[in-house]
């Protein structure tokens, strides 16, 4: 069946993209699970200071990663206008708190240009670039930007 | 999991209920009262268990099992009878067999023990066997297949039967096979087998799962009546059975029949029990049997026709954990919904007796049925954990040369299985400790005239929605003279200390505390109460200990129904709403403010009654605020840690006191300093769960949290 996907669609990627900070980015719409509005996060002691805390997600104990500060934009304090992306990629959930959702793009593996190497721009989160519309959308590497599992720190 | 694995798991998980079944029966014996079906379903424990491993290729167990069968055997047909000795040596069989399973099942080598040997020998020498024969699976009725017919003259005690056999579709459905079964009653003797296709409609009107075949079969053998409804013992009440003995080819022989011969003896399968006592009515099961035999054999009848019934018909069901694990955190889901409706209904101002407020009212109730009968199915009698505290206290007696007896009580109370299963580790050592510390030598017993038999009781009993686990033995006592001396020596308080003979008591638990002047293989090595005291809280439970000098010690456990709850605190600290629980917190207050002293430079202590205990800024070691200065708004959970650390937490406020549900972090997540769990408050919102032992730990500003292992309360 992954076979006749990969033929049929040569390659084509759904994106779900976003915008924080007036800036553009997408990842692979595979990994969303759902997505919900901004809701006071419950602070965990000792977290990296771009993880905002956790929520209840229909009992589920959900981590935040508030993905602005994660990319070293300016990072607001949230509203009601922020959006949740519900995330999981190989196990745990995890849920990127961004500006809005704005668009879902089809995007071929040949359109995805690398990222230019420029130093300090947090590039370290990206696999590439994708031009839509004189756009420039930052394809996000979810792996980097997810939170390691914080072992037994205690 | 390969078919195979899948296979090996569910035979181990049946021999645990099968060794369950073994030591019940055991147990039942030991109380004096022998009734044959007893003696029955211990045999067919042990037979189960041997026909399982013997699929599985589990020699040691096959062998041991075969042996100890063989003794039950004889027991049951009379040739052996039930005395101390045979008891005793088939519950250390029984318990050897666990042994052997446990080792099995954990492929720890299924090579010959050393512990197997002797009482191998026992078992043999108690059924009169002098050959070690190297055991096979179904050795029991060898088939001896002469030609008979032309020696009828020599073969006097020769039998006729007439069988009808009828199996149901049970029989089919529950995976056995009649074919099977008509082979080994032809093996018994010259068999003539008729099939009665009677019963056999049209094939369009054919149902495959339906049994519609009947056999008959005209058997001679030398085997008794016995022998051939053991053939079906393991399908009895799954088919219609009558087995009638037809003519009797010299049954005067046969002492124990002489007024039956000639007669027709016609029974329904369900009668079992009387087939075993009929034919060799056992002066060793039942002195009384022969005058007897008929008046009880009505009673009798009943109970076999009952058990029969009951049989086929599984009364439990095995359901993967996991599920229930998910409904249990769904109907979590349930009750935090349910409180948020609550809440957004009072909120919006709906007025009290209005329909929606009597609606919510009923679903209330509702939910916390629904969650207490979830939680009901997770929830296991400890009958299994305390049969295994039985025999870990006879060789724990064993071991030290001491004559005891275990008792238990209220092995039918439930917990949940997760606190079920890690109450084992702290119990064996509990009981080993009561075992080699707790009860003396016969000889101090005597002297001090008590029995010599020294007695432990284990019982278990719900007490207000905890659990309570007692364990008395009536040995010596605490010496408390000594406890002191030695914790003095040890320096685990000091030598002018004011305590109660409570305080020193609880002296046992302190960690690194051990009163045995020699180190035993049993326990003595220094690592005994305090790692009991601490897999207790671990469950959020407590445990205390009452000694009366002379007359035995209690140690009494307090656990949680569940692990999937938890009574909390619910307080409020740097603004944030957080979960403190209560097994930890021994006391509450405001701050006195006159009691509070500095402690170099960041830290402070606070004086509850004449101790020192040290503040831990809760809101500063989680990084909320900063710290502050301590005011008398605030207040003082005066815990103690799974060490017997006290500490004073300072907190804003407290909200609350509630059972909250246990969610874990590490899913998603990972694990957080100083934070044991989370939940989900009524608002919908996350708390999180403080692990006080972990706060006190890393202390106020980084210090040393002085160690205050005894204040008087």
């Amino acid at each position: 069946m992954s076979e006749m996907n990969e033929n049929d669609a040569e390659d084509v990627n759904e994106l779900i993209a976003f915008r924080i900070a007036e800036q553009d980015f997408c990842f692979n719409i595979m990994s969303v699970r759902e997505i919900r509005g901004w809701t006071p996060a419950t602070v965990i002691p000792q977290a990296p200071p771009y993880v905002r805390g956790v929520i209840n997600l229909r009992g589920a104990v959900v981590p935040i990663v508030d993905l602005a500060a994660r990319l070293g934009l300016e990072v607001p304090e949230p509203n009601a206008r922020n959006v949740i992306i519900i995330t999981q990629i190989d196990g745990p959930i995890v849920g990127l708190l961004v500006d809005a959702v704005s668009d879902i793009l089809s995007a071929t593996d040949k359109e995805v240009q690398p990222t230019p190497d420029v130093a300090g721009t947090g590039a370290e989160f990206l696999s590439g670039i994708i031009t839509r519309e004189d756009r420039m959308i930052r394809l996000l590497n979810l792996g980097a930007i997810l939170p390691e599992k914080t072992g037994a720190a205690a | 999991m390969s078919k195979t694995d899948e296979l090996r798991a569910t035979f181990f998980q049946e021999s645990e209920d099968l060794l369950e079944q073994l030591t019940d029966g055991l147990d039942e014996m030991s109380g004096g009262e022998v009734d044959p079906e007893t003696v029955n379903s211990v045999f067919r424990a042990v037979h189960s268990i041997k026909g399982g491993a013997g699929a599985f290729a589990l020699d040691a167990v096959v062998r041991f099992a075969h042996r100890f069968e063989n003794v039950l055997d004889a027991l049951r047909n009379g040739e052996l009878a039930l005395n101390g000795n045979v008891l005793d040596v088939m519950m250390r069989s029984s318990d050897h067999l666990t042994v052997l399973l446990e080792a099995a099942r954990d492929g720890s080598g299924d090579e010959e023990d050393a512990a197997g040997e002797p009482l191998l020998a026992e078992l043999r020498a108690l059924t009169g066997e002098e050959d070690d024969t190297p055991a096979e699976v179904d050795v029991d009725f060898t088939p001896m297949t002469l030609a008979l017919d032309e020696f009828s003259g020599p073969a006097a005690s020769e039998l006729r039967f007439s069988v009808d056999f009828h199996p149901n579709d049970e029989l089919y459905r529950s995976g056995n096979e009649a074919v099977f079964l008509l082979r080994e009653l032809c093996a018994l003797g010259e068999a003539e087998v008729d099939c009665d296709l009677s019963g056999l409609p049209e094939f369009d009107s054919l149902d495959p799962e339906q049994s519609v075949l009947k056999w008959h079969v005209a058997l001679q053998t030398e085997a008794s009546e016995t022998a051939l409804r053991e053939v079906f013992e393991f399908v009895e009440g799954l088919c219609d059975l009558t087995i009638t003995e037809t003519a009797g080819d010299g049954t005067a022989e046969l002492p124990p029949l002489p007024d039956l011969s000639g007669q027709s003896v016609t029974e329904t399968t369900a009668s079992e029990m009387e087939a075993v006592d009929a034919p060799a009515p056992s002066a060793a099961v039942n002195s009384s049997a022969p005058a007897l035999s008929a008046s009880p054999a009505a009673p009798d009848k009943k109970v076999a026709a009952d058990s029969a019934k009951a049989q086929p018909v599984a009364s439990t069901i095995r359901v993967d954990l996991h599920r229930i694990d998910r409904m249990i955190n769904l109907v979590g889901e349930l009750v935090i919904n349910q409180a948020m409706l609550t809440q957004a209904v009072k909120r919006d101002g709906i007025s009290q007796g209005s329909d929606i407020d009597v609606g919510l009212e009923e679903l209330r109730t509702l939910t916390r049925q629904i969650q207490d009968s979830v939680m009901a199915i997770r929830a296991q009698p400890v009958k299994a954990l305390f049969q295994r505290m039985s025999r870990i206290a006879r060789e724990a007696g064993t071991d030290t040369g001491k004559t005891l007896r275990m008792l238990t009580e209220g092995a039918s109370t439930e917990i949940d299985k997760t606190v079920i299963e890690k109450l084992a580790d702290p119990l064996t050592h509990m009981i080993r400790n009561a075992v080699d510390h707790g009860l003396e030598n016969a000889e101090d017993r005597i002297s001090v005239g008590k029995s010599p038999e020294g007695t432990i009781r284990l019982s278990a009993a719900h007490l207000s929605g905890r659990v309570v686990i007692e364990i008395a033995d009536d040995g010596a006592g605490i010496n408390r003279e000594k406890v002191r001396k030695i914790a003095e020596e040890k320096g685990l308080i000091a030598p002018d200390a004011q305590l109660t003979a409570n305080d020193i008591d609880n002296l046992i638990f302190q960690p690194g505390f051990s009163t045995a002047t020699t180190l035993t293989a049993l326990s003595g090595r220094g690592v005994g109460m305090d790692v009991v005291k601490k897999s207790i809280q671990s469950l959020g439970g407590r445990v205390s200990i009452a000694s009366d000098p002379g007359k035995g010690s209690t140690f009494s456990i307090v656990l949680p129904l569940t692990l999937a709850v938890l009574d909390g605190m619910v307080i409020e600290v740097g603004g944030q709403t957080v979960v403190v629980p209560i097994s930890s917190i021994v006391e509450t207050m405001r701050v006195p403010t006159d009691q509070v002293f500095q402690l170099g430079k960041n830290n402070a202590v606070v004086r509850i009654r004449g101790n020192y205990v040290p503040i831990v800024d809760v809101g500063a070691v989680m990084g909320y605020r900063p710290p502050v200065d301590i005011t008398g708004s605030h207040v003082i959970l005066l815990v103690e840690t799974a060490d017997g650390v006290r500490a004073a937490l300072l907190i804003d406020l407290i909200h609350d006191q509630r059972q909250v549900v246990i969610k874990g972090l590490e899913e998603n997540y990972g694990q957080v300093p100083g934070v044991a769990a989370a939940t989900i408050l009524g608002d919908g919102r996350i708390a999180l769960i403080l692990d006080p032992s972990a706060i006190v730990g890393s202390g106020a500003g980084g210090g040393a949290v002085l160690s205050t292992p005894i204040a008087a309360e």
